[in-house]
């Protein structure tokens, strides 16, 4: 079971998300847009090399995945507000060694969202 | 906060240590940064002749990190010898090119020689620069990094384990105007901010406009009373590096009257000079903007011209005090 919930994931997420089977999901809070489709896997926001006309720096042809992912945090239906709200949230560095795994189980068991303990962003602001 | 230290060595006039910061909190005068000149090779007495240059006119001194995705001596280096020669360095480090582990080590190393000001960029892409082959990292994005810079003034690496100390971090970030989506621009900013961004250096921008609605949003919402925001203007001596950055540099866009008025003027250095001045004065104008940061491509006392001129920075400020003849610090 655990090496075929992963497949079962890859199976559904791919082709709907692009889904790199980071094993830590926060599709809910990019708009359903996934950052790690990003060509800098960036978790928080757009870089500041999107063109003019919202395509990506790095893939011209390619729409911003951010420029998306805030397009849709704010219009797509049917979105629930506390996500929307998650938006500008601070997400943590990706655990690399969560790579592969199955984020249905990471979610269940809480491992996509422990974080090193030096990690308290914002304690003294 | 501004503590003084005499310079190590003699030739260079003395910068104030922290003056950057103590402006950047007191924001009494308008803090003028520039970036350092890169370099490929030399030694110490190239690095501080081209600070002799400059550090008199500015209060910190941005040190760029493989800028453009080009290599060139490191940000690290680069950094401690600035620090070492009397220079007030703000160290750039970019996501591109380090994982999280080198760039920790980095960022306390430079701090065990005195380097205070840090400055986190997501940085240009890989695809930007002369080794396109080159493997990227972004292990950290620009927030992650800015909150790690955060855990180690606290005196913690992000895995918890402790420094010896709490080294003085003075850390700062980048935001773009100009690229989409706009609107969430100044929510980016905010988002530093509440990372541990104390200043905010703007990408180059040629639409008024667009920085006026980013400084109104950053007003509105905190982000200028709480971090020294800094838009920043770039010395150009004809019309073709605007053509250039507008086709080849990411994120900055020039608009085609900007580059036909410096293209059709007869003298087309003395008019981009006009330019430039034009867009700091513009830039100073506006409610919420704490300084100006500088990007100099011409290297002709430009720089030091336009700081006369508009009377900013620290040289003009000890040349109206007229302390002594070598009173740059304060």
């Amino acid at each position: 079971m655990p090496k075929l919930l992963p497949l079962i994931e890859h199976v559904v997420k791919k082709p709907i998300w692009d889904c790199r089977m980071c094993g830590q999901c926060v599709l809910h809070s990019t708009g359903m847009t996934c950052p790690m489709t990003c060509p800098k896997t960036l978790r928080n926001g757009p870089c500041g090399g999107v063109r003019p006309d919202g395509n990506c720096e790095v893939v011209p042809d390619m729409p911003c995945v951010w420029v998306k992912a805030h397009d849709r945090s704010l219009n797509m239906p049917l979105l629930p507000q506390k996500w929307r709200d998650e938006f500008n949230h601070l997400r943590p560095p990706v655990n690399n060694s969560l790579q592969g795994d199955s984020s249905w189980i990471n979610l269940i068991n809480g491992k996509d969202r422990e974080t090193p303990d030096g990690w308290d962003p914002g304690h003294d602001h | 906060m501004a503590k003084t230290e005499k310079l190590p060595m003699d030739g260079i006039p003395a910068m104030t240590i922290n003056a950057f910061e103590a402006l950047c909190s007191s924001r009494e005068r308008a803090i003028v940064t520039a970036e350092f000149r890169s370099f490929d090779g030399g030694d110490l007495a190239d690095i501080e002749k081209a600070l002799a240059e400059v550090a008199p006119y500015v209060d910190a001194l941005n040190i760029t990190d493989n800028p453009a995705a080009h290599a060139h001596a490191s940000n690290t280096t680069m950094a401690a010898a600035v620090k070492t020669l009397g220079g007030n360095p703000i160290m750039q480090v970019v996501c591109r090119d380090k994982n999280r582990l080198a760039i920790q080590a980095d960022l306390v190393g430079v701090t065990m020689f005195g380097v205070e000001n840090f400055c986190a960029l997501t940085g240009d892409d890989v695809t930007a620069g002369d080794e396109k082959e080159a493997r990227r990292v972004f292990d950290l994005d620009g927030p992650q990094l800015i909150a790690v810079m955060t855990g180690i003034s606290h005196g913690n690496y992000l895995s918890g384990r402790k420094l010896k100390s709490e080294p003085h971090m003075f850390i700062g970030a980048v935001e773009n105007p100009t690229a989409p989506p706009l609107e969430h621009r100044v929510e980016r900013a905010l988002k530093k901010v509440e990372a541990g961004a104390k200043f905010i250096q703007l990408q180059i921008c040629y639409q008024p406009e667009l920085l006026e609605n980013f400084m109104a949003g950053c007003v509105a919402n905190g982000v200028a009373q709480r971090a020294a925001i800094m838009p920043t203007v770039v010395f150009t001596k004809s019309a073709r590096p605007l053509t250039f950055m507008d086709a080849s540099v990411p994120g900055i866009s020039v608009p085609q009257a900007v580059i036909d008025r410096v293209a059709n003027s007869e003298d087309q250095a003395e008019e981009s000079y006009q330019l430039v001045k034009e867009q700091v004065i513009h830039a100073l104008s506006l409610s919420g903007v704490a300084g100006i940061h500088l990007t100099d491509f011409r290297h002709d006392g430009s720089l030091q011209r336009l700081t006369r001129e508009l009377k900013i920075g620290p040289h003009e400020q000890s040349q109206q005090s007229q302390e002594s003849t070598n009173a740059y610090s304060r």
